[in-house]
């Protein structure tokens, strides 16, 4: 591609439909370096940064890996590195979301991108903000994956493949299908069944892993909940709006382990909570009229 | 002759008035949020003055004693001006929220977020 081609033709080669065979094909086979096959875009490598959209800046990748964490220092380089090392192609961005500890500054060592929240906005502002920086740099796939290193990387590969074929917008990690390796305490996995409930009920779609944060969107996904995300205990009311939009949501099994540091984003005292208020955001965004259409 | 609790009525009605005029004559509340309780004081005066209308009042709500009736409405004011600035305080979070992300994309954009610059950051 030459450098005087117009931006729609870039956006062609972008198109899932024209890269997925090939990719696909990357994605089946195991060693690492696949996915620098996703990333046929960066032919705009040929162009000087300026000519590019203004958005755009340097990054020469269409995967973006939203990694949120919130005192993490201790886990953030691990997860990184891992994400790096499986997605080799893609991009990292850190949020931090106001960490008091050294969060921002070993992602940064790490070679990661980093935002750094003011203060803390909790897991769903966060992630909203990963996701707008996708949409502000053009990303085609965001993936969300948890700061804490409870995500393999190596399973990334599987949320991908279904957007890749263009069979989901929106793919979701779950613990729960296929062989279970996790097995949650018995208050949180009655909550989680409660959610399922729930969540079946109101997004007409089910999905075992509500609570699961371990995503990946594509880009009409990613710009939808750039504008609407919910922000405290966003990821069972997230299905049910991407649902309510018209999204095309689908589960993978995936691997998760235990958590490596650091705590849980729900501590027991604020499990109670959490069961209330979680139900309540399902049903109120069942209800909800505004901000439910797709752009 | 206006009866006692008339008087406390009225005259806690005119104290919130005056205040109320003070504040925003001061800078220091907005029009927007003046209004409820402008319409909420004068609300309170024109059933304090006048007893049949707080009667007949009264009588629609079937509160048998009418002065209840007088801090029943009251009651209902400021019920709905607190339902007022939960609706401003969401707005406000919701504000807050975003402002927090542009500052931290921008923060990003311009390469504030290098190694060390956490001072700056905060």
């Amino acid at each position: 591609m030459s450098q005087g081609e117009s931006p729609t033709a870039l956006q062609e080669v972008c198109r899932p439909d024209t890269w997925a065979l090939s990719v696909v094909g990357m994605l089946q086979q195991p060693q690492r370096g696949g996915f620098d096959a996703v990333c046929i875009r960066p032919r705009h490598q040929g162009a000087p940064l300026a000519m590019r959209d203004e958005g755009r800046q340097k990054h020469r990748s269409c995967v973006l890996c939203v990694v949120p964490a919130y005192n993490e220092a201790g886990n953030i380089a691990a997860v990184i590195r891992d994400v790096r090392a499986h997605v080799p192609g893609g991009d990292v961005l850190v949020i931090d979301d106001g960490s008091a500890d050294e969060t921002a500054d070993v992602a940064l060592e790490t070679g990661a991108l980093v935002c750094r929240l003011p203060f803390n906005l909790g897991i769903g502002g966060a992630v909203q903000t990963g996701l707008k920086f996708a949409v502000r740099h053009g990303y085609d796939i965001a993936v969300q994956v948890d700061g804490d290193g409870q995500h393999d990387a190596a399973e990334i590969a599987k949320l991908l493949r279904p957007i890749l074929n263009g069979e989901a917008d929106v793919v979701i990690g779950s613990r729960f299908l296929g062989k279970v390796t996790y097995r949650p305490p018995l208050l949180r996995r009655l909550g989680m069944r409660l959610f399922e409930l729930l969540n079946w009920l109101a997004a007409g779609q089910h999905i075992r892993d509500n609570t699961s944060g371990f995503r990946a969107y594509n880009r009409e996904a990613i710009s939808f909940l750039a504008d609407n995300y919910p922000t405290h205990y966003p990821e069972p009311e997230a299905v049910v709006m991407l649902r309510r939009a018209g999204f095309r949501l689908k589960e993978v099994h995936t691997r998760m382990r235990q958590r490596q540091r650091g705590q849980s984003s729900i501590a027991p005292a604020k499990a109670v909570y959490y069961m209330v208020r979680v139900p309540l955001g399902i049903f109120i965004t069942a209800l909800r009229t505004v901000g439910m259409s797709r752009r | 002759m206006l009866d006692r609790v008339q008087l406390t009525a009225i005259l806690a009605s005119i104290g919130i008035i005056v205040a109320v005029i003070d504040l925003m004559r001061r800078g220091r509340l907005r029009e927007e949020y003046s209004i409820l309780w402008l319409v909420l004081a004068f609300g309170m005066i024109g059933l304090s003055l006048s007893r049949a209308l707080l009667e007949s009042l009264a009588q629609l709500t079937g509160i048998f004693y009418p002065p209840s009736a007088l801090f029943a409405v009251a009651f209902i004011g400021c019920l709905a001006l607190f339902m007022h600035f939960s609706v401003v305080i969401s707005r406000l979070t919701q504000q807050t929220v975003t402002l927090a992300q542009e500052l931290a994309l921008l923060q990003q954009k311009i390469g504030s977020g290098e190694a060390g610059s956490r001072a700056s950051a905060r």
